[in-house]
């Protein structure tokens, strides 16, 4: 509990130019998007306003904590305030997981005929429900011409992000014994993983698109995939830019062993990121 | 409840009148600057309640196009086509810009006083919360002025409609609605930093008032189904722009996929738009009775079970679609069982008020409504939970009036009953009685010439989201338009209540009305810009 010593912040520019900026963004996005590029400009300017105003939000929020503003109960608001941020992201991706699973279970069988529904199987009555699904239903869309085996590059992929969760928390051990050489050689190391991650990721994509026919327009199977790696994507790209920020304010000494909550946060997220990539690699390849 | 408080005087270094005060050593700016850039909880939560009826009054214009329309049968003022948009954006409009944003102002207002913290838990974060609203509303409306107009699905955005067959501003659409949920989310993640870390050294879970109680769980549910909303018109978004097949059957995705997605995060909304109001509802009758709360840890316990309940009914909003019969079962008894906490919520109040010393102030006015007309809309609620039944209800007038019943006499008269309830502790004033009198009675009288007569026209089967109906429905559809503009525009007597409460009237005391037991009456009205920057001390007292 707190001896009145709460640090309430002065007034703020950041999270005005922010709201803007995001509105900038979504606007050139939607413009983009259905009248052409002439969006373009607005989503590059939008996104460096992003991008701009949360490295100087950041660097506020990192010297207010430096100068030594917050007390331990700042610190759990913001503790609470990232663990909910995760959970709000897990149930961003079960609303894509939860489609998966529909998809699978009870919407392909459907247009298959099962369960005397009737309907679809009189629009559609060649069909036959498989997983991946490499013919859809209408013959105006085509499917992929094969799938992607979950043994090669998916593997590789998934020793890379377990790999990379264990060398951030050898980082994060050493940290709180005050090696801090050993804790940013490790975070180094998880950096450079989560690099590989991407490129591998990367390389799966081309090989789908080329290779596979596999692509957002190949009925179900392609919107699944791409929709749920794309987005797992995504965060790892973000969570990686977030530990090489981690590691450029180890470099320049932040943080204690007692009082790293910005290394802390960075660890939970990367590891969010890792037990999504499980859920992916068994229900998007194996199974 | 009863908490009993040792006073302590908290250091009010000023007004909430005097502009330029320093903060943490820095001037703050003054004007528009100001409320820009502000990071207090009582300027964010004046601005959240303001954009809350401003899009009140938007929404409500919205809803008197439609009513005119209806007046009488055929077309008489408008095209289908923009009749549609209407209804859409009515709905869209109230649910997620008047609605939402007021019961998070009340929050950003309230909560910090209720518990007795300096603030919210995350100032910046709150700040960035509310300007995004504008924003994302701007955004929204615009959609109207676009080629092929704006969305005209419904405010329910079911697939197909809102992707093959969409106008071409529904990619706005959808991106608005992102920034909304992301408003959404991070208001929620403060209040629950807020509640979970910032109480009074003392105040323990069980101590909170109600409304802080409802308010933590609302921000549970919120954090857990705003996202799966930020998902679902993810999809639809791919769907338009980049050829997926989530909701088309042809590439392998199902429409139904979408009714499941959306009303995964529906019905928790629905019961984001009403918990807090429980909450407000929870604090005015014990204090206008003059006792404490009857069953507080079973209204708490009540509230939690709402709250689970509401991830499990989903498909109530679906009995239609084709759903498997071992489903419909399962949601038909899920459904009904939400009315046994809710019964107790409403016996609750009951014995709070047994044997009270009552008085009708025009808060109480606005519970009690609240308690009557809440009830009317659950019980319509029960029986559109019975599949067989609801095979001939769904999707005509009949469950227009329910939701309405729950969300205008429900939720909109609880955040007026609230608005009340706390003017004094804003303003210093009391408003203006013989006016709250006048909004309270033709509120009451013309809600319910609006949505009563909805009852018996979805009972002979007049569909909704149409323009134009059969004769036989001519009678109840003018009483409805007619008490429609009753109410409408008894709200401006609201306005002209707030705009004399804030210019002057009776001042009011710390402890505004005497049943008042909560800490927020234990500061100063009006409340100064900064208030418990050193906690109070909270003495527990068992229920």
């Amino acid at each position: 509990m707190s001896g009145g010593t709460y640090y309430v912040p002065a007034s703020s520019k950041w999270p005005i130019l922010a709201s803007v900026a995001l509105g900038v963004m979504m606007i050139g996005t939607g413009t983009l998007l259905v009248h052409g590029s002439a969006g373009t400009p607005l989503v590059v300017l939008g996104l460096l306003g992003i991008l701009s105003v949360m490295a100087f939000w950041f660097r506020d929020v990192i010297r207010e904590s430096r100068q030594g503003l917050y007390d331990a109960q700042v610190d759990r608001s913001f503790r609470w305030g990232m663990g909910w941020f995760i959970f709000s992201e897990v149930m961003f991706f079960a609303a894509f997981f939860g489609a998966l699973f529909y998809v699978r279970n009870f919407a392909l069988p459907w247009l298959d005929g099962e369960g005397a529904k009737g309907v679809a199987a009189l629009l559609w009555p060649d069909f036959s429900a498989s997983w991946p699904l490499m013919s859809p239903p209408d013959p105006s869309i085509s499917g992929p011409r094969d799938t992607l085996s979950p043994w090669q590059l998916p593997l590789v992929n998934t020793l890379i992000l377990v790999t990379s969760s264990v060398t951030l928390t050898v980082s994060h051990e050493a940290l709180k014994e005050g090696l801090r050489s050993v804790a940013r050689n490790w975070l180094a190391v998880t950096v450079l993983l989560g690099m590989m991650f991407i490129s591998v990721q990367g390389v799966e994509y081309y090989e789908a698109y080329t290779h596979y026919g596999i692509t957002l327009q190949t009925g179900i199977y392609g919107a699944t995939f791409f929709m749920l790696t794309g987005f797992h994507g995504l965060h790892v790209i973000i969570g990686t830019i977030i530990l090489a920020s981690i590691l450029v304010r180890i470099l320049k000494g932040h943080f204690s062993g007692e009082d790293h909550f910005g290394f802390e946060a960075a660890a939970w997220y990367w590891h969010f990121v890792d037990v999504v990539w499980i859920g992916l690699f068994l229900f998007v390849y194996v199974f | 409840m009863a908490s009993h408080l040792l006073p302590k005087p908290t250091p009010q270094h000023s007004t909430a009148t005097a502009g330029g005060m320093a903060e943490a050593g820095h001037a703050r700016p003054r004007g528009l600057l100001r409320w820009l850039t502000t990071t207090n909880h009582k300027e964010i939560g004046t601005l959240y309640l303001l954009f809350s009826l401003t899009m009140f009054f938007i929404g409500g214009i919205f809803a008197l196009v439609v009513r005119a329309e209806l007046f009488q049968p055929g077309l008489q003022l408008v095209q289908p086509e923009f009749f549609n948009q209407m209804t859409t954006m009515h709905g869209l409009i109230m649910v997620f810009g008047a609605i939402m944003p007021a019961f998070v102002g009340l929050a950003n207002w309230m909560v910090p006083l209720q518990i007795g913290a300096p603030d919210m838990a995350l100032p910046r974060l709150n700040n960035f919360s509310f300007w995004l609203l504008p924003i994302g509303f701007t955004l929204l409306l615009s959609t109207l002025l676009m080629p092929g107009g704006g969305p005209n699905f419904g405010w329910t955005f079911y697939a197909p409609l809102s992707t093959i067959y969409a106008p071409p501003s529904t990619t706005f659409f959808i991106l608005s609605i992102h920034i909304a949920g992301i408003s959404s989310i991070l208001g929620a993640i403060n209040i629950i930093a807020t509640i979970l870390n910032l109480r009074a050294p003392g105040m323990r879970l069980m101590d909170m008032p109600l409304f802080v109680w409802t308010w933590l769980i609302t921000a549970f549910l919120l954090i857990a189904v705003m996202p799966v909303l930020a998902g679902v018109v993810t999809m639809m978004l791919m769907d338009i722009n980049f050829g997926t097949s989530f909701f088309n059957a042809a590439g392998g995705g199902d429409p139904v996929l979408f009714q499941h997605l959306f009303w995964f995060f529906g019905h928790p909304e629905v019961y984001i738009m009403i918990l807090p109001a429980f909450g407000i509802v929870s604090a005015i009758i014990p204090t206008f009775a003059r006792k404490r709360l009857f069953g507080y840890p079973s209204m708490v316990y009540a509230t939690a079970a709402i709250a689970l309940l509401s991830f499990l009914v989903w498909a109530h909003h679906m009995f239609l679609v084709g759903l498997p019969l071992v489903a419909e079962i399962f949601f038909m008894y899920t459904t009904m069982l939400i009315a046994v906490p809710t019964g107790v919520k409403i016996f609750n109040w009951i014995a709070t008020l047994y044997r009270g010393s009552i008085t009708f102030d025009p808060p109480m006015l606005f519970a009690l409504a609240f308690v009557v007309q809440f009830t009317i809309g659950g019980f319509s609620g029960l029986m559109l939970a019975i599949a067989p039944a609801d095979f001939q209800y769904h999707d005509t007038y009949f469950v227009v009036a329910h939701f309405h019943y729950v969300l205008v006499p429900g939720a909109l008269f609880a955040i007026l009953a609230g608005a009340y309830y706390w003017l004094p502790k804003w303003t210093g004033h009391y408003p203006n009685v013989k006016l709250s009198q006048w909004h309270f009675w033709l509120s009451v009288v013309g809600v319910n010439l609006t949505f009563f007569p909805m009852h018996f026209s979805g009972l002979a089967g007049m569909p909704r989201r149409i323009p134009d109906y059969a004769l036989q429905f001519a009678d109840f559809n003018m009483v409805s338009t007619l008490g429609s503009f009753m109410f409408g525009f008894s709200q401006l007597v609201f306005v002209l209540v707030v705009i004399k409460c804030v210019r002057g009237g009776e001042k009011a005391p710390a402890k505004a009305w005497e049943g008042a037991e909560d800490l927020e009456w234990s500061v100063p009205s009006p409340a100064p810009l900064h208030t418990f920057e050193t906690p109070p001390t909270f003495k527990h007292q068992s229920h």
